[in-house]
């Protein structure tokens, strides 16, 4: 990939037990390149968030990154003493959270939430000169009326208007990454639409990466340009959007796509997983998957499949894959 | 025609809000429900669909009677349930029941799945300590959880085993209508569709009828027989379930199945059709409700409020320029491709056989 924006290398974040140590994430290996959008797939407990907050640095204890690189525009944010981190974090990545009503200060106007997160940047602004530029910043978000809402408070705005706050402070500073953690997940679906218009919108006008990390794989669908498959802590399969939709290999991608309801159709059973994710402190031998797949044999629940190339970009950790030849 | 299992007429429940602490005083009133009228068969689904703040649950929660409706009816076979009072109340309440969208907080930490399970029976005065630890047997293997777990604690299940808790609750009294409150939108994906699968499994086997809360259209069309959108506290439109998908006469179903991101990398993108949010339920909008976010709204929208009327056979929609719709393109499934198709056809294979082998193993 040409110079990637963000290259994480043998990630594993774990946190500290009274059973040893849990691996939240376990051995990822991730890239995105400058102005594209990497989804990240997988069910609740499968780390995709654990991911997120690592790159950001923001693992809280007992976690911590036990292994790996972190590479972002060349850099090992995993090296950074905390002062650089910090100048990185918020000005060069942004971070778009799930929930609005929890991640905004109530006690603040909105106008103030993002006034604080610019200061802290460029501590030499003025006054006048961040208000104007963080009513620019709620403008480019498409709230109308910005200069009103600036000085609203979270509690008066509406979910899809608190998301859009959420976005102008996260792009305030015309980051180069954007992590997306469910940011659509919590709002109606007419204001869904909306946030994923904004985002295609913004990316195309500032060029910044989108890391999309969603349980929706119609969200991905139509936002990403890459797309990783997580499942109990690690990458299952990684490919182009279109590939992982049209040519899925591992099972549980299968299992997936099965799942979910359409639209368009009608069935009268959905091709649901049998079972539950493994909790990470009992992770089962072998393939992690093994207890809930179709096509585990003897070796699945003995050796870890590593993920492998199948084609130039499209990778799989299964043993079986393509299924067909089993 | 037979008379409905339920049938909801002028259902209607405002909510009054205060301000102030001391002299508090009535600042003005939430029309959450507003005039709601449907009717729902026995062994029917009928979703009730909508965003939030649309009087959804609000009205699962009047034909339950767990709150007072302002004005209207619920008969449930054949009786008012709004006039009800004490025993019958009570005895109403074994042929009604619910399950809740969050597996987490709707059942009791302190007890186990067993006593949760035999509660209900309890309170109803059904059978003897001997029975009813056979009753809750035979609920956990109906919905696909083993009789060891009766001695267990909600804590130690996973979400998707604690929503099956929560539906053999419902099933213990042998009720005849259960709604069912966003019963899945906690639940991941692939739990999900268990779980869907098994109140479709339900429902066959034992008659059930479902009243289906659920802002999620894609498994509200796995589900319903009949589907009623709602926005605002009102009906908006109502109809089965593949007249309304196929073709929809509100411009507001119109806008929600649009919204819907489609797993389909292939399909072009469709710019989002409504704008705005949703108003407040304190402060509708004058004349149709929807006319602030609605494309097509023109000066009758804004000030004379439509009323349900017939578009097709039992399918109505509430709007003035619902015959100037025009029709929708069919959306044609996108076919999966070849290879796709070929491994979802071994896996759904695999996965019937395996599925064989569990059932005749355990029989």
């Amino acid at each position: 990939m040409p110079d990637p924006i963000l290259r994480i290398e043998g990630l594993r974040t774990v946190f500290r037990s009274s059973n040893g140590d849990v691996a939240a994430v376990d051995g990822v290996d991730l890239s995105i390149a400058r102005g594209k959008t990497l989804g990240i797939v997988g069910e609740s407990g499968c780390g995709k968030s654990v991911l997120s907050l690592s790159v950001m640095r923001l693992v809280p204890p007992p976690g911590r990154v036990a292994a790996g690189r972190i590479l972002f525009d060349g850099n090992d944010l995993l090296s950074l003493p905390p002062k650089k981190m910090r100048a990185i974090r918020g000005r060069r990545i942004g971070m778009i959270f799930q929930e609005p009503m929890t991640s905004l200060n109530p006690v603040y106007t909105a106008g103030e939430q993002i006034v604080e997160a610019m200061r802290a940047h460029d501590p030499r602004a003025s006054a006048p000169d961040l208000r104007r530029r963080a009513v620019a910043a709620l403008d480019r978000v498409r709230i109308p009326a910005p200069a009103r809402r600036f000085g609203e408070y979270p509690h008066q705005m509406s979910g899809g208007m608190r998301q859009r706050v959420m976005i102008a402070m996260a792009l305030a500073c015309e980051p180069d990454l954007v992590i997306a953690d469910e940011p659509t997940t919590a709002l109606d679906v007419t204001v869904q639409a909306q946030i994923l218009d904004l985002l295609r919108v913004l990316q195309r006008e500032s060029g910044m990466a989108i890391v999309l990390i969603t349980h929706d794989l119609g969200v991905v669908a139509e936002m990403a340009d890459d797309i990783a498959v997580m499942y109990a802590g690690k990458v299952v399969e990684h490919a182009p959007t279109a590939a992982i939709f049209d040519d899925p290999q591992h099972p549980y991608t299968l299992g997936l796509l099965g799942s979910i309801p359409r639209i368009e159709t009608r069935t009268d059973r959905l091709l649901a997983i049998e079972g539950t994710v493994p909790p990470p402190f009992d992770p089962p031998p072998g393939c992690r998957f093994n207890p809930r797949c179709v096509f585990a044999d003897d070796a699945c629940k003995v050796e870890m499949p590593t993920l492998r190339m199948l084609g130039t970009e499209h990778s799989v950790a299964c043993h079986h894959a393509p299924v067909e030849a089993t | 025609m037979t008379a409905p299992l339920l049938e909801v007429q002028g259902l209607t429940r405002h909510f009054a809000v205060k301000r102030g602490l001391v002299f508090s005083r009535d600042a003005g009133v939430v029309r959450a429900v507003d005039g709601v009228s449907f009717r729902l068969d026995r062994g029917e689904t009928l979703a009730l669909v909508g965003e939030s703040g649309c009087g959804k649950s609000t009205t699962a929660r009047l034909v339950l009677r767990l709150i007072e409706p302002t004005a209207g009816t619920v008969w449930f076979e054949g009786q008012d349930v709004t006039a009800m009072t004490g025993e019958p109340l009570r005895s109403l309440r074994k042929r009604l029941q619910i399950v809740f969208q969050d597996p987490f907080a709707s059942l009791n930490p302190r007890m186990t799945v067993g006593e949760i399970l035999e509660e209900p029976l309890i309170v109803h005065g059904i059978g003897d300590a001997r029975s009813r630890a056979d009753r809750v047997a035979a609920l956990l293997g109906q919905v696909g959880l083993a009789a060891y777990h009766a001695q267990r604690y909600p804590h130690e299940f996973s979400g998707g085993q604690r929503q099956r808790i929560g539906i053999a609750r419902a099933l213990a009294v042998e009720p005849s209508l259960i709604v069912c409150d966003e019963p899945v939108s906690a639940l991941d994906v692939s739990v999900q569709a268990q779980v869907i699968n098994l109140l479709k499994d339900l429902q066959r086997a034992l008659g059930l009828s479902y009243l289906f809360i659920a802002h999620d259209l894609a498994v509200v069309k796995h589900m319903a027989d009949r589907v009623a959108v709602m926005y605002l506290g009102q009906i908006v439109e109502i109809g089965p379930a593949a007249a309304l998908f196929a073709n929809p006469r509100h411009p507001y179903t119109r806008t929600l199945l649009a919204a819907i991101p489609r797993p389909d990398p292939h399909r072009t993108h469709v710019q989002a059709v409504a704008t705005g949010d949703v108003p407040s339920p304190m402060n509708p909008p004058a004349g149709c409700r929807f006319h602030t976010r609605c494309p097509l709204a023109v000066d009758r929208c804004r000030t004379e409020m439509p009323v349900l009327g017939a578009v097709g056979d039992g399918h109505s929609a509430a709007c003035h320029r619902s015959a100037e719709l025009p029709p929708l393109d069919a959306e044609t499934a996108a076919a999966s491709a070849p290879a796709a198709a070929r491994r979802l056809a071994l896996y759904a294979a695999r996965r019937a056989e395996a599925l064989a082998t569990t059932v005749s193993a355990t029989s």
